[in-house]
C-alpha cells in the first residue's frame, strides 16, 4: 500500500509540467546568438511590456509572456516573444487576428505563418511570435529556422 | 510676493511658465504666422528620408527637422525659432515614445536632432532631458540612461519616481513622474504617429500615458476620456508645449506593438502645439493609409479615437477637432 502510494506520487510530480525554456541558446540554431537574458512578465504585468496590447492577451487568457532577443550573423536583429495562455483556443484566438491576407502558411507547431519579417506560429497553449527589424534576403529564411528552434523546445 | 509653497505649487502645474509670458508666450508669437483663430499644424516631407536601412539619414532628419520648425515659427533660421520656442535657463524635457520596440520607436535621429539644436540655441546639455516610461522603451528609442548632469540627460520615468500624491480629472486618477511634474518647466512632445489596438489612433496625446504609473488604467472605452482626462491634467496640459511628432514610418494596423508587415513610411513630421488638432491629423492620415491597403475604417473596426472629440469639447478644451479651425501647413 505504501509503495503503491510512493508510486502514485512519484507518477503525478513526474506529469507536472516542468517549465518550458522555449528560447534556444546561442549557436543552437545556426547563425543565431541569444543576445539578452529572458525576461518573464505574468498576466498582471504585461502591461509593463506592451501596454495597449496587454489586453487582447489577457482576454485570450495569457498566464506568462517570456521575451529574448537574438541576432543573425551578428547584423539582423529580432526578438522571439512566447506567450503561453491558459489553453490551445487562446493561442488560436491571438492567432488568428494575426492572419492577414499576404501571409504565407508555414508548417511549424499545430498552424504557423510568415511574412517578409515575422514568423507566428501556435502549439497547444503557446503562441510564438519573432519579428526581424531589418529585412535582407535571407530574413525571412532564419526567422523559420529560429521558429523551428523555439518549436522544438516546446 | 509669492511665498515658496505658492510657488512650487505653480511650478508643478506649469502655471509659472505659462504666466512667463514673452519669451514663451508661443500664441502670441505665431500670431503672426497662423491664420487668426485657427491652430497651425506643420506637415514637413521629404519622401527620400527613408532609404532601404532600418534607421533614416541622420542628416536628412536634421533638415527636415529645421524646415518643420521655421515654417511653424515663421522664423527664418532654425536658432531663431528654438530660440523663441524654449527657455534657454529651464529644463527641457524630451518625451519619446518606445513602447512599440525599436521597430517603431521614436527616432534617435529625431530626438538627437532636436537635442542637438536645443543645445546651439543656447540650453546647457544637463538641462535637456530625454524620458519615457522605463529603461526599456527608452533603449527601444536608442537612448542609453545618462545621469551626468554636463551631458544630455536620459532617465527612465519610474525611475524618476512617481509624485505620491494622486493627480486626477475625470477617470483619470494616477501619478505622474516626477520629471514633469518637478524637473522640466516644459516638455517637448516627440509621439511616433500608430494605430493603436483599442485607442485607434496614437500620436500627440496619447504618448502621455508614458508620464504616468498606470497607464492600463486608463484604456477602457478605447480609451475614452482616459486619454483626454489625462491630458487636461494641469500639469500635462501646461507642460506640454508643443509637439513634434514623428511620421517617419508608422504601423497603419496592429499597433501600437511593432508590425512590420503594417509598416509604412509618411516620411514626415508633424509639428504642433494643439494636440487635439494634431491627432485629428493624424487620424486622418491613418485612415487614407488604412483605405489604400483595403482595411476597415476605425469605425467599422469598432474602435474610433473617440477621445479626440471629448478632448475638444467644452469640459476639457485641450484644442480644436474641427478641420476649419486648423490652419494645415504642407512643406
Amino acid at each position: 500500500m505504501t509503495a503503491l502510494a510512493l508510486a502514485v506520487l512519484a507518477a503525478s510530480a513526474g506529469c507536472r509540467k516542468a517549465k518550458v525554456d522555449a528560447f534556444p541558446a546561442s549557436g543552437s540554431v545556426a547563425g543565431w546568438e541569444k543576445t539578452s537574458d529572458t525576461r518573464t512578465f505574468a498576466a498582471k504585468d504585461l502591461w509593463q511590456y506592451i501596454d495597449g496590447d496587454a489586453e487582447q492577451y489577457i482576454q485570450a487568457g495569457v498566464v506568462s509572456t517570456s521575451t529574448s532577443d537574438y541576432k543573425y550573423q551578428g547584423q539582423l536583429e529580432a526578438i522571439v516573444d512566447v506567450y503561453t495562455m491558459g489553453d490551445a483556443n487562446g493561442a488560436r484566438k491571438i492567432f488568428e487576428t494575426d492572419q492577414g491576407k499576404d501571409a504565407k502558411t508555414v508548417a511549424l507547431g499545430d498552424a504557423g505563418i510568415a511574412y517578409a519579417q515575422s514568423v507566428t506560429f501556435r502549439k497547444g497553449p503557446n503562441l510564438v511570435r519573432i519579428v526581424a527589424y531589418e529585412h535582407t534576403p535571407a530574413t525571412q529564411q532564419a526567422l523559420v529556422a529560429l521558429a523551428h528552434g523555439v518549436e522544438e523546445k516546446l | 510676493m509669492k511665498d515658496r509653497r505658492q510657488f512650487l505649487k505653480e511650478a508643478a502645474t506649469g502655471a509659472v511658465l505659462m504666466s512667463s509670458g514673452g519669451r514663451l508666450g508661443m500664441a502670441a508669437m505665431l500670431g503672426e504666422t497662423a491664420q487668426a483663430g485657427k491652430s497651425k499644424v506643420v506637415i514637413a516631407r521629404d519622401p527620400s528620408l527613408h532609404g532601404t536601412a532600418a534607421q533614416p539619414d541622420e542628416q536628412k532628419v536634421q533638415n527636415l527637422l529645421d524646415r518643420a520648425i521655421t515654417a511653424y515659427t515663421g522664423r527664418a533660421k532654425p536658432m531663431e525659432a528654438w530660440k523663441s520656442i524654449v527657455p534657454m535657463d529651464k529644463v527641457i524635457g524630451l518625451k519619446v515614445n518606445g513602447l512599440g520596440s525599436k521597430g517603431i520607436a521614436t527616432h534617435p535621429a529625431l530626438t538627437m536632432a532636436v537635442a542637438e539644436r536645443l543645445q546651439q540655441a543656447g540650453v546647457k546639455p544637463g538641462n535637456i532631458l530625454i524620458f519615457d516610461q522605463n529603461a526599456q522603451f527608452l533603449a527601444a528609442c536608442g537612448m542609453t540612461i545618462n545621469t551626468d548632469p554636463t551631458r544630455v540627460r536620459c532617465i527612465p520615468s519610474d525611475v524618476a519616481g512617481w509624485e505620491d500624491e494622486e493627480s486626477s480629472f475625470g477617470v483619470a486618477r494616477i501619478r505622474i513622474t516626477k520629471i514633469v511634474t518637478r524637473e522640466c518647466a516644459m516638455v517637448i512632445n516627440l509621439p511616433i504617429l500608430k494605430d493603436h489596438r483599442m485607442a485607434g489612433v496614437t500620436f500627440a496625446m496619447k504618448n502621455m500615458y508614458g508620464v504616468v504609473d498606470k497607464p492600463f488604467t486608463l484604456h477602457a472605452n478605447n480609451c475614452n476620456p482616459g486619454v483626454a482626462d489625462l491630458n487636461a491634467i494641469p500639469v500635462i496640459r501646461n507642460k506640454i508645449r508643443i509637439t513634434i511628432g514623428d511620421a517617419i514610418s508608422s504601423v497603419y494596423d496592429g499597433g501600437p506593438g511593432f508590425r512590420p508587415e503594417r509598416l509604412w513610411y509618411p516620411n514626415a513630421l508633424i509639428v504642433g502645439e494643439d494636440r487635439v488638432a494634431l491627432d485629428t491629423i493624424a487620424w486622418e492620415m491613418l485612415e487614407r493609409k488604412r483605405a489604400d491597403e483595403g482595411l476597415r475604417t476605425f469605425e467599422a473596426d469598432g474602435r474610433p479615437p473617440r477621445y479626440i472629440a471629448t478632448a475638444a469639447d467644452a469640459t476639457h478644451q485641450l484644442g480644436t477637432n474641427d478641420p476649419q479651425r486648423i490652419h494645415r501647413v504642407e512643406i
